[in-house]
Protein backbone atom coordinates (compact mmCIF):
# COMPACT_ATOMS: atom_id res chain seq x y z
CA UNK A 1 0.00 0.00 0.00
CA UNK A 2 2.76 2.40 0.90
CA UNK A 3 4.57 1.53 -2.32
CA UNK A 4 1.37 2.49 -4.62
CA UNK A 5 1.02 5.66 -2.41
CA UNK A 6 4.42 6.55 -3.00
CA UNK A 7 4.33 5.46 -6.27
CA UNK A 8 1.02 7.98 -6.90
CA UNK A 9 2.74 10.93 -5.07
CA UNK A 10 5.93 10.27 -7.37
CA UNK A 11 3.14 11.09 -10.69
CA UNK A 12 1.36 13.95 -8.90
CA UNK A 13 5.15 15.77 -8.69
CA UNK A 14 5.68 14.74 -11.89
CA UNK A 15 2.44 15.72 -13.54
CA UNK A 16 2.25 19.44 -12.31
CA UNK A 17 6.08 19.44 -13.43
CA UNK A 18 4.96 18.38 -16.76
CA UNK A 19 1.67 20.92 -16.82
CA UNK A 20 3.98 23.90 -16.28
CA UNK A 21 6.54 23.10 -18.84
CA UNK A 22 3.80 22.19 -21.37
CA UNK A 23 3.08 25.70 -21.14
CA UNK A 24 6.02 26.90 -22.28
CA UNK A 25 7.18 24.55 -24.73
CA UNK A 26 3.69 23.02 -25.80
CA UNK A 27 1.79 26.20 -26.28
CA UNK A 28 4.65 28.46 -26.98
CA UNK A 29 6.68 26.40 -28.90
CA UNK A 30 10.29 27.17 -26.67
CA UNK A 31 12.06 24.07 -26.28
CA UNK A 32 13.25 25.18 -22.37
CA UNK A 33 15.63 22.63 -21.61
CA UNK A 34 16.20 23.58 -17.95
CA UNK A 35 12.88 23.49 -16.27
CA UNK A 36 14.55 21.21 -12.86
CA UNK A 37 16.11 24.30 -12.30
CA UNK A 38 12.95 25.89 -11.17
CA UNK A 39 11.61 23.24 -9.27
CA UNK A 40 14.67 22.94 -7.36
CA UNK A 41 14.08 26.64 -6.52
CA UNK A 42 11.27 24.96 -5.18
CA UNK A 43 12.27 22.32 -3.05
CA UNK A 44 15.75 24.32 -1.44
CA UNK A 45 12.97 27.27 -0.59
CA UNK A 46 10.80 25.06 1.23
CA UNK A 47 13.59 22.45 2.93
CA UNK A 48 15.85 25.67 4.05
CA UNK A 49 12.72 27.37 5.61
CA UNK A 50 11.12 24.84 7.23
CA UNK A 51 13.83 22.48 8.26
CA UNK A 52 16.20 25.21 9.16
CA UNK A 53 13.96 28.20 10.10
CA UNK A 54 10.84 26.24 11.11
CA UNK A 55 8.56 27.80 8.88
CA UNK A 56 5.22 26.82 8.05
CA UNK A 57 5.16 24.75 4.87
CA UNK A 58 2.18 26.46 2.85
CA UNK A 59 4.28 29.77 3.64
CA UNK A 60 7.77 28.32 2.48
CA UNK A 61 6.00 27.03 -0.85
CA UNK A 62 4.57 30.48 -1.50
CA UNK A 63 7.96 31.80 -1.00
CA UNK A 64 9.36 28.81 -3.43
CA UNK A 65 6.98 30.21 -6.02
CA UNK A 66 8.02 34.08 -5.56
CA UNK A 67 11.93 32.92 -5.65
CA UNK A 68 11.13 30.47 -8.62
CA UNK A 69 9.32 33.03 -10.58
CA UNK A 70 11.88 35.88 -9.70
CA UNK A 71 14.68 33.52 -10.98
CA UNK A 72 12.63 32.97 -14.19
CA UNK A 73 12.01 36.71 -14.15
CA UNK A 74 15.75 37.03 -14.43
CA UNK A 75 16.33 34.01 -16.62
CA UNK A 76 13.75 34.83 -18.93
CA UNK A 77 15.06 38.19 -19.61
CA UNK A 78 17.88 36.89 -21.22
CA UNK A 79 15.98 34.06 -22.49
CA UNK A 80 12.83 35.89 -24.28
CA UNK A 81 15.14 37.16 -26.58
CA UNK A 82 16.31 33.41 -28.12
CA UNK A 83 14.20 31.02 -29.74
CA UNK A 84 14.71 28.24 -31.59
CA UNK A 85 17.79 26.22 -31.00
CA UNK A 86 19.29 28.93 -28.99
CA UNK A 87 16.49 28.81 -26.40
CA UNK A 88 17.23 25.12 -25.93
CA UNK A 89 20.69 25.83 -25.32
CA UNK A 90 20.63 28.80 -22.85
CA UNK A 91 17.96 27.47 -20.91
CA UNK A 92 19.87 24.32 -20.19
CA UNK A 93 22.98 26.67 -19.53
CA UNK A 94 21.09 28.23 -16.61
CA UNK A 95 20.35 24.83 -15.60
CA UNK A 96 23.53 24.45 -15.32
CA UNK A 97 24.27 27.50 -13.64
CA UNK A 98 21.59 27.04 -10.97
CA UNK A 99 22.43 23.19 -10.69
CA UNK A 100 26.06 24.41 -9.58
CA UNK A 101 24.62 27.24 -7.02
CA UNK A 102 22.72 24.04 -5.51
CA UNK A 103 25.96 22.52 -5.17
CA UNK A 104 28.43 25.04 -4.16
CA UNK A 105 26.26 27.61 -2.25
CA UNK A 106 27.44 25.39 1.05
CA UNK A 107 25.74 28.17 3.31
CA UNK A 108 22.31 28.12 2.12
CA UNK A 109 22.47 24.76 0.82
CA UNK A 110 24.87 22.32 2.44
CA UNK A 111 26.15 21.29 -1.01
CA UNK A 112 26.26 17.85 -1.76
CA UNK A 113 25.25 16.73 1.81
CA UNK A 114 22.02 18.25 0.81
CA UNK A 115 19.41 19.47 3.64
CA UNK A 116 17.97 16.73 5.80
CA UNK A 117 15.06 16.36 8.13
CA UNK A 118 12.76 18.39 5.89
CA UNK A 119 9.09 18.21 7.99
CA UNK A 120 5.79 17.09 6.33
CA UNK A 121 3.30 19.68 5.84
CA UNK A 122 1.25 20.81 9.09
CA UNK A 123 -2.36 23.32 8.60
CA UNK A 124 -4.45 24.23 11.24
CA UNK A 125 -2.93 21.42 13.67
CA UNK A 126 -3.34 19.02 11.02
CA UNK A 127 -0.31 17.19 9.84
CA UNK A 128 -0.22 15.59 6.66
CA UNK A 129 2.06 13.30 7.69
CA UNK A 130 0.81 10.21 6.96
CA UNK A 131 0.84 8.87 3.20
CA UNK A 132 -2.44 9.00 2.49
CA UNK A 133 -3.10 12.32 3.43
CA UNK A 134 0.17 13.81 1.97
CA UNK A 135 -1.32 12.15 -1.50
CA UNK A 136 -4.72 13.95 -0.93
CA UNK A 137 -2.74 17.28 -0.78
CA UNK A 138 -0.51 16.79 -3.74
CA UNK A 139 -3.49 15.81 -5.78
CA UNK A 140 -5.22 19.33 -4.73
CA UNK A 141 -1.74 20.80 -5.78
CA UNK A 142 -2.44 19.00 -9.26
CA UNK A 143 -5.69 19.91 -9.38
CA UNK A 144 -5.05 23.60 -8.97
CA UNK A 145 -1.89 23.71 -11.45
CA UNK A 146 -4.30 21.58 -14.02
CA UNK A 147 -6.88 24.66 -13.35
CA UNK A 148 -4.40 27.15 -13.52
CA UNK A 149 -2.98 25.51 -16.37
CA UNK A 150 -6.52 24.89 -18.11
CA UNK A 151 -6.99 29.01 -17.30
CA UNK A 152 -4.08 29.98 -19.04
CA UNK A 153 -4.18 28.03 -22.23
CA UNK A 154 -7.52 28.66 -22.90
CA UNK A 155 -7.78 32.73 -22.66
CA UNK A 156 -6.77 35.14 -25.40
CA UNK A 157 -2.84 34.68 -24.11
CA UNK A 158 -3.09 31.33 -24.42
CA UNK A 159 -3.96 31.58 -28.26
CA UNK A 160 -1.35 34.80 -28.33
CA UNK A 161 1.43 31.95 -27.21
CA UNK A 162 -0.07 29.71 -29.77
CA UNK A 163 0.60 32.00 -32.53
CA UNK A 164 4.43 32.51 -31.17
CA UNK A 165 4.85 29.20 -31.68
CA UNK A 166 3.59 29.38 -34.93
CA UNK A 167 5.32 32.37 -36.36
CA UNK A 168 6.52 34.26 -33.65
CA UNK A 169 7.18 36.89 -36.64
CA UNK A 170 4.32 37.33 -38.08
CA UNK A 171 2.09 37.52 -34.95
CA UNK A 172 4.20 40.40 -33.95
CA UNK A 173 2.91 42.50 -36.63
CA UNK A 174 -0.52 42.34 -35.44
CA UNK A 175 1.03 44.44 -32.36
CA UNK A 176 1.90 41.96 -30.07
CA UNK A 177 5.83 42.75 -28.02
CA UNK A 178 6.20 39.07 -27.82
CA UNK A 179 9.36 39.20 -25.57
CA UNK A 180 6.69 39.94 -22.71
CA UNK A 181 4.27 36.87 -23.80
CA UNK A 182 7.39 34.61 -23.61
CA UNK A 183 8.56 35.57 -20.41
CA UNK A 184 5.63 35.90 -18.86
CA UNK A 185 4.74 32.34 -19.61
CA UNK A 186 8.28 31.09 -18.54
CA UNK A 187 7.31 33.13 -15.02
CA UNK A 188 4.51 31.56 -15.01
CA UNK A 189 5.65 27.99 -15.29
CA UNK A 190 8.87 28.27 -13.03
CA UNK A 191 5.86 28.85 -10.14
CA UNK A 192 4.29 26.06 -10.69
CA UNK A 193 7.54 24.28 -10.76
CA UNK A 194 7.85 25.55 -7.65
CA UNK A 195 5.25 23.77 -6.13
CA UNK A 196 6.34 20.55 -7.58
CA UNK A 197 9.29 21.17 -5.59
CA UNK A 198 7.73 21.84 -2.18
CA UNK A 199 5.92 18.88 -2.53
CA UNK A 200 9.36 16.34 -3.15
CA UNK A 201 10.77 18.10 -1.02
CA UNK A 202 8.57 18.24 2.22
CA UNK A 203 7.35 14.63 1.32
CA UNK A 204 11.02 13.07 0.92
CA UNK A 205 11.81 15.18 3.92
CA UNK A 206 15.42 15.43 2.18
CA UNK A 207 16.77 17.63 -0.76
CA UNK A 208 20.29 17.86 -2.67
CA UNK A 209 21.16 19.06 -5.87
CA UNK A 210 21.45 15.52 -7.60
CA UNK A 211 17.37 15.84 -7.89
CA UNK A 212 17.76 18.50 -10.45
CA UNK A 213 20.22 17.87 -12.52
CA UNK A 214 19.85 19.13 -16.67
CA UNK A 215 19.12 14.94 -16.86
CA UNK A 216 15.88 15.65 -14.81
CA UNK A 217 14.79 18.62 -16.92
CA UNK A 218 15.33 16.16 -19.58
CA UNK A 219 13.29 13.55 -18.18
CA UNK A 220 10.33 16.28 -17.93
CA UNK A 221 10.87 16.99 -21.49
CA UNK A 222 10.21 13.21 -22.49
CA UNK A 223 6.76 13.14 -20.12
CA UNK A 224 5.43 16.08 -22.25
CA UNK A 225 6.89 15.01 -25.21
CA UNK A 226 5.66 11.59 -24.63
CA UNK A 227 2.20 12.60 -23.56
CA UNK A 228 1.59 15.08 -26.38
CA UNK A 229 2.72 18.69 -26.89
CA UNK A 230 -0.09 21.44 -25.94
CA UNK A 231 -2.29 18.48 -24.29
CA UNK A 232 -2.66 19.50 -20.36
CA UNK A 233 -4.38 15.87 -20.42
CA UNK A 234 -1.13 14.42 -22.18
CA UNK A 235 1.26 16.15 -19.35
CA UNK A 236 -0.52 14.08 -16.80
CA UNK A 237 -1.02 10.86 -18.54
CA UNK A 238 3.12 10.89 -19.58
CA UNK A 239 3.98 11.51 -16.37
CA UNK A 240 2.20 8.45 -15.32
CA UNK A 241 3.37 5.86 -17.84
CA UNK A 242 7.35 7.66 -17.70
CA UNK A 243 7.35 7.33 -13.80
CA UNK A 244 5.40 3.91 -13.56
CA UNK A 245 7.31 2.10 -16.42
CA UNK A 246 10.41 1.60 -14.42
CA UNK A 247 8.72 -0.14 -11.69
CA UNK A 248 6.77 -2.22 -14.31
CA UNK A 249 9.75 -3.22 -15.30
CA UNK A 250 10.89 -4.79 -12.36
CA UNK A 251 7.11 -6.92 -12.20
CA UNK A 252 8.44 -7.72 -15.71
CA UNK A 253 10.95 -10.20 -13.61
CA UNK A 254 14.46 -7.37 -13.99
CA UNK A 255 16.26 -7.33 -11.04
CA UNK A 256 15.50 -3.97 -8.76
CA UNK A 257 18.83 -2.63 -9.20
CA UNK A 258 18.73 -2.94 -12.53
CA UNK A 259 15.12 -1.70 -13.41
CA UNK A 260 16.40 1.88 -12.14
CA UNK A 261 19.24 1.75 -14.19
CA UNK A 262 16.87 0.91 -17.22
CA UNK A 263 14.41 4.28 -16.94
CA UNK A 264 16.51 6.34 -19.01
CA UNK A 265 17.30 3.85 -21.17
CA UNK A 266 14.31 2.47 -21.75
CA UNK A 267 12.37 5.90 -21.75
CA UNK A 268 15.25 6.87 -24.55
CA UNK A 269 14.05 4.40 -26.33
CA UNK A 270 9.99 4.62 -26.17
CA UNK A 271 10.44 7.82 -27.25
CA UNK A 272 12.75 7.06 -30.19
CA UNK A 273 9.24 4.30 -30.92
CA UNK A 274 6.99 7.31 -30.14
CA UNK A 275 8.76 10.08 -32.30
CA UNK A 276 8.53 7.58 -35.60
CA UNK A 277 5.13 6.58 -35.15
CA UNK A 278 2.90 9.38 -33.38
CA UNK A 279 5.17 12.60 -33.31
CA UNK A 280 2.53 14.46 -31.97
CA UNK A 281 2.83 12.39 -28.23
CA UNK A 282 -0.11 10.05 -27.35
CA UNK A 283 -2.75 13.67 -26.85
CA UNK A 284 -0.70 15.66 -28.71
CA UNK A 285 -2.17 18.07 -31.41
CA UNK A 286 0.53 19.58 -32.45
CA UNK A 287 4.24 18.90 -33.20
CA UNK A 288 7.24 21.02 -32.58
CA UNK B 1 -1.65 64.93 -55.35
CA UNK B 2 -0.47 67.82 -52.75
CA UNK B 3 1.96 66.99 -49.21
CA UNK B 4 -1.01 67.37 -47.04
CA UNK B 5 -2.62 63.96 -47.98
CA UNK B 6 0.43 61.59 -48.06
CA UNK B 7 -0.14 59.25 -45.39
CA UNK B 8 2.94 57.66 -45.95
CA UNK B 9 6.52 58.80 -46.80
CA UNK B 10 9.43 57.45 -47.34
CA UNK B 11 12.35 59.92 -47.33
CA UNK B 12 15.81 58.80 -49.32
CA UNK B 13 14.87 55.18 -47.60
CA UNK B 14 17.55 52.75 -48.12
CA UNK B 15 17.74 48.91 -47.44
CA UNK B 16 20.98 46.95 -47.78
CA UNK B 17 21.44 43.31 -48.07
CA UNK B 18 25.26 42.32 -47.90
CA UNK B 19 26.14 45.13 -49.96
CA UNK B 20 22.95 44.86 -52.51
CA UNK B 21 21.04 48.33 -52.13
CA UNK B 22 17.16 46.19 -51.96
CA UNK B 23 15.76 49.55 -51.40
CA UNK B 24 17.57 52.35 -52.69
CA UNK B 25 17.04 56.09 -51.96
CA UNK B 26 13.33 55.67 -52.29
CA UNK B 27 11.13 58.89 -51.72
CA UNK B 28 7.58 58.22 -52.35
CA UNK B 29 4.20 59.46 -50.96
CA UNK B 30 1.11 57.33 -50.39
CA UNK B 31 -2.10 59.32 -50.54
CA UNK B 32 -4.48 58.54 -47.95
CA UNK B 33 -7.74 57.00 -48.81
CA UNK B 34 -6.58 55.77 -51.85
CA UNK B 35 -5.34 52.45 -53.56
CA UNK B 36 -1.09 53.09 -54.46
CA UNK B 37 0.29 50.37 -56.28
CA UNK B 38 3.97 49.84 -56.41
CA UNK B 39 5.02 47.81 -59.09
CA UNK B 40 8.38 46.51 -60.72
CA UNK B 41 10.54 43.62 -61.80
CA UNK B 42 11.02 40.61 -59.72
CA UNK B 43 13.69 41.85 -57.21
CA UNK B 44 12.87 45.38 -57.89
CA UNK B 45 12.76 45.82 -53.76
CA UNK B 46 8.82 45.57 -53.66
CA UNK B 47 8.68 43.13 -50.70
CA UNK B 48 11.49 44.75 -49.07
CA UNK B 49 9.92 47.69 -48.98
CA UNK B 50 6.58 46.25 -47.41
CA UNK B 51 9.30 44.27 -44.64
CA UNK B 52 10.98 47.71 -44.13
CA UNK B 53 7.74 49.59 -43.53
CA UNK B 54 6.40 46.65 -41.15
CA UNK B 55 9.35 46.85 -39.02
CA UNK B 56 10.90 43.04 -40.45
CA UNK B 57 13.62 44.70 -41.68
CA UNK B 58 15.54 47.65 -40.67
CA UNK B 59 15.93 50.97 -41.69
CA UNK B 60 19.92 51.52 -42.97
CA UNK B 61 19.11 54.81 -44.33
CA UNK B 62 16.49 57.66 -44.84
CA UNK B 63 13.12 57.94 -42.60
CA UNK B 64 9.35 56.82 -42.92
CA UNK B 65 6.81 59.48 -42.69
CA UNK B 66 3.95 58.29 -40.88
CA UNK B 67 1.04 60.37 -40.04
CA UNK B 68 3.98 62.71 -40.57
CA UNK B 69 6.16 61.69 -37.87
CA UNK B 70 9.46 60.53 -38.80
CA UNK B 71 10.37 57.60 -38.27
CA UNK B 72 14.11 55.80 -38.23
CA UNK B 73 13.03 52.57 -36.23
CA UNK B 74 10.03 50.22 -36.74
CA UNK B 75 9.99 48.00 -34.40
CA UNK B 76 7.22 45.23 -35.89
CA UNK B 77 4.70 45.10 -32.98
CA UNK B 78 4.29 48.79 -33.27
CA UNK B 79 2.85 48.61 -36.54
CA UNK B 80 -0.92 49.07 -35.50
CA UNK B 81 0.02 51.41 -32.91
CA UNK B 82 1.05 53.74 -36.37
CA UNK B 83 -2.44 52.63 -37.83
CA UNK B 84 -0.32 50.18 -40.57
CA UNK B 85 -1.51 46.55 -40.76
CA UNK B 86 -0.06 44.21 -43.24
CA UNK B 87 -0.17 40.43 -45.54
CA UNK B 88 2.77 38.42 -46.88
CA UNK B 89 3.56 37.55 -50.30
CA UNK B 90 4.77 33.83 -48.78
CA UNK B 91 1.66 33.11 -46.88
CA UNK B 92 2.58 33.42 -43.39
CA UNK B 93 -0.41 31.44 -41.00
CA UNK B 94 -0.44 30.17 -37.69
CA UNK B 95 -0.36 27.10 -39.27
CA UNK B 96 -1.79 24.37 -36.55
CA UNK B 97 -4.10 26.58 -35.11
CA UNK B 98 -8.68 26.90 -36.22
CA UNK B 99 -9.15 29.19 -38.84
CA UNK B 100 -11.06 30.92 -36.26
CA UNK B 101 -8.11 31.48 -34.23
CA UNK B 102 -6.02 32.74 -36.78
CA UNK B 103 -8.53 35.85 -37.02
CA UNK B 104 -9.29 35.92 -33.31
CA UNK B 105 -6.09 36.29 -32.26
CA UNK B 106 -5.22 39.73 -33.80
CA UNK B 107 -8.19 41.18 -32.19
CA UNK B 108 -7.42 40.34 -28.78
CA UNK B 109 -5.53 42.66 -25.95
CA UNK B 110 -1.96 43.65 -26.78
CA UNK B 111 -0.76 43.44 -23.28
CA UNK B 112 -0.34 40.21 -21.13
CA UNK B 113 -2.35 40.96 -18.19
CA UNK B 114 -5.16 42.04 -20.45
CA UNK B 115 -4.80 39.04 -22.79
CA UNK B 116 -4.92 37.18 -19.69
CA UNK B 117 -7.83 38.47 -18.15
CA UNK B 118 -9.83 39.14 -21.04
CA UNK B 119 -13.67 39.24 -21.05
CA UNK B 120 -14.71 40.30 -24.31
CA UNK B 121 -14.63 37.08 -26.12
CA UNK B 122 -18.43 37.44 -27.97
CA UNK B 123 -17.52 40.88 -29.31
CA UNK B 124 -14.52 39.75 -31.19
CA UNK B 125 -16.04 36.22 -32.61
CA UNK B 126 -18.63 38.57 -34.15
CA UNK B 127 -15.83 41.22 -35.45
CA UNK B 128 -14.11 37.62 -36.87
CA UNK B 129 -17.08 36.10 -38.18
CA UNK B 130 -17.66 39.34 -40.33
CA UNK B 131 -14.29 39.02 -41.89
CA UNK B 132 -14.22 35.72 -42.26
CA UNK B 133 -17.48 35.89 -43.96
CA UNK B 134 -16.40 38.22 -46.29
CA UNK B 135 -13.64 35.88 -47.66
CA UNK B 136 -15.73 33.05 -47.76
CA UNK B 137 -14.28 31.08 -44.77
CA UNK B 138 -16.77 30.63 -42.14
CA UNK B 139 -17.87 27.41 -42.78
CA UNK B 140 -14.22 26.53 -42.26
CA UNK B 141 -13.97 28.11 -39.15
CA UNK B 142 -13.14 25.34 -36.68
CA UNK B 143 -10.71 23.44 -39.10
CA UNK B 144 -6.76 23.96 -39.12
CA UNK B 145 -5.29 26.46 -41.11
CA UNK B 146 -2.89 23.89 -42.78
CA UNK B 147 -5.62 22.38 -44.26
CA UNK B 148 -7.11 25.49 -46.45
CA UNK B 149 -5.56 25.32 -49.93
CA UNK B 150 -3.60 28.05 -51.51
CA UNK B 151 -6.07 30.54 -52.15
CA UNK B 152 -7.89 29.98 -49.21
CA UNK B 153 -4.48 30.30 -47.54
CA UNK B 154 -4.43 33.88 -49.19
CA UNK B 155 -8.08 35.08 -48.66
CA UNK B 156 -7.16 34.02 -44.38
CA UNK B 157 -4.25 36.05 -44.17
CA UNK B 158 -6.75 39.36 -46.02
CA UNK B 159 -9.78 37.98 -43.56
CA UNK B 160 -7.21 38.58 -40.43
CA UNK B 161 -5.99 42.13 -42.06
CA UNK B 162 -9.73 42.92 -42.33
CA UNK B 163 -11.04 41.80 -38.80
CA UNK B 164 -7.99 43.95 -37.33
CA UNK B 165 -8.47 47.02 -39.72
CA UNK B 166 -12.45 46.90 -39.00
CA UNK B 167 -11.52 47.02 -35.12
CA UNK B 168 -8.75 48.86 -34.66
CA UNK B 169 -9.23 51.91 -37.19
CA UNK B 170 -5.25 50.90 -39.45
CA UNK B 171 -6.28 52.68 -42.01
CA UNK B 172 -2.94 51.75 -43.77
CA UNK B 173 -3.12 48.51 -45.54
CA UNK B 174 0.04 46.92 -46.93
CA UNK B 175 -1.15 43.28 -49.48
CA UNK B 176 2.11 41.89 -50.95
CA UNK B 177 0.76 40.27 -53.89
CA UNK B 178 -2.68 39.18 -52.44
CA UNK B 179 -3.96 37.99 -56.28
CA UNK B 180 -0.85 35.78 -56.61
CA UNK B 181 -2.07 32.14 -57.82
CA UNK B 182 -5.58 32.79 -56.80
CA UNK B 183 -8.99 31.40 -59.14
CA UNK B 184 -10.86 33.94 -61.01
CA UNK B 185 -13.60 33.68 -58.87
CA UNK B 186 -11.43 34.14 -55.42
CA UNK B 187 -9.85 37.41 -57.35
CA UNK B 188 -13.40 39.06 -57.65
CA UNK B 189 -13.69 38.41 -54.15
CA UNK B 190 -10.31 40.06 -53.16
CA UNK B 191 -10.60 42.60 -55.48
CA UNK B 192 -14.25 43.76 -54.56
CA UNK B 193 -12.36 44.02 -50.93
CA UNK B 194 -9.86 46.34 -52.13
CA UNK B 195 -12.75 48.39 -53.80
CA UNK B 196 -14.55 48.35 -50.46
CA UNK B 197 -11.61 49.24 -48.16
CA UNK B 198 -11.15 52.09 -50.56
CA UNK B 199 -14.95 53.23 -50.30
CA UNK B 200 -14.17 53.13 -46.51
CA UNK B 201 -11.60 55.75 -46.91
CA UNK B 202 -8.76 53.13 -45.90
CA UNK B 203 -5.61 53.55 -47.67
CA UNK B 204 -4.11 50.57 -49.42
CA UNK B 205 -0.68 50.05 -51.33
CA UNK B 206 -0.77 46.83 -53.30
CA UNK B 207 1.69 45.33 -54.87
CA UNK B 208 0.92 43.45 -57.74
CA UNK B 209 2.09 41.79 -61.11
CA UNK B 210 -1.09 41.37 -62.94
CA UNK B 211 -1.55 44.29 -65.32
CA UNK B 212 -5.34 44.23 -65.60
CA UNK B 213 -5.90 44.39 -61.65
CA UNK B 214 -3.36 46.98 -61.56
CA UNK B 215 -5.38 49.11 -64.01
CA UNK B 216 -8.40 48.41 -62.67
CA UNK B 217 -7.95 48.82 -58.69
CA UNK B 218 -5.57 51.39 -58.34
CA UNK B 219 -5.99 55.21 -58.22
CA UNK B 220 -2.02 55.92 -57.95
CA UNK B 221 0.75 53.45 -59.70
CA UNK B 222 4.43 53.94 -58.53
CA UNK B 223 7.02 51.87 -60.52
CA UNK B 224 10.23 50.72 -58.98
CA UNK B 225 13.22 49.14 -60.43
CA UNK B 226 16.26 47.83 -58.89
CA UNK B 227 15.62 49.55 -55.57
CA UNK B 228 15.32 53.20 -57.15
CA UNK B 229 12.09 55.11 -57.76
CA UNK B 230 11.39 54.19 -61.78
CA UNK B 231 8.13 56.43 -62.38
CA UNK B 232 4.79 57.07 -60.93
CA UNK B 233 1.41 58.42 -61.77
CA UNK B 234 -2.17 57.44 -62.99
CA UNK B 235 -1.80 53.56 -64.44
CA UNK B 236 -3.03 54.05 -67.73
CA UNK B 237 0.11 56.67 -68.25
CA UNK B 238 2.41 54.83 -66.56
CA UNK B 239 1.54 51.46 -68.13
CA UNK B 240 2.73 53.32 -71.24
CA UNK B 241 6.01 54.58 -70.39
CA UNK B 242 8.86 53.11 -72.28
CA UNK B 243 11.51 53.42 -69.43
CA UNK B 244 8.57 51.30 -67.59
CA UNK B 245 8.43 48.72 -70.24
CA UNK B 246 11.73 48.42 -70.72
CA UNK B 247 12.62 47.76 -66.97
CA UNK B 248 9.83 44.73 -67.31
CA UNK B 249 11.12 43.61 -70.38
CA UNK B 250 14.72 43.41 -69.19
CA UNK B 251 13.62 41.39 -66.52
Amino acid sequence: MDYILHLAILVIIYAILGLSLNLVVGYTGLLASGHAAFYGIGAYATAILTASLGVNFFVSMAAGIIASAGAAFLIGAVLSRFDGDYYALVSLGFNVIIYSVFLNWQGLTRGPLGIPGVPRPALFGIEFSSGVFFLALAAFFLALSFLAARFVARSSFGRVLKSIREDEKAIQVFGYNTVYFKLAIFVISAGMAAVAGSLLSSYITFVDPSSFTVMESVFILAIIIFGGLSSLKGSVVGALVLVLLPEALRFAGFPQSLAAQMRQGVYGLFLIALMLYRPQGLFGEFKL
Amino acid sequence: MTKTDAILKTRNLTKQFDGVRAVDDLSISIAKGKVTSVIGPNGSGKTTLTNVLSGLASIDGGSVVLHSVALKKIRPFDMPSYGMTRTFQEVRLFEQMPVLDNVLVVLTERSVFGALFERHGAFHEKQAEEALKKVGLWEKRNEPASTLSYGQRKLLEIARVLALSAGRQTDIILLDEPFAGLFPKMVKTVSSIVKALRDEGRTVVLIEHNMDLIRELSDHVIVMDSGKFLAEGRAAEVLERRDVIEAYLGE
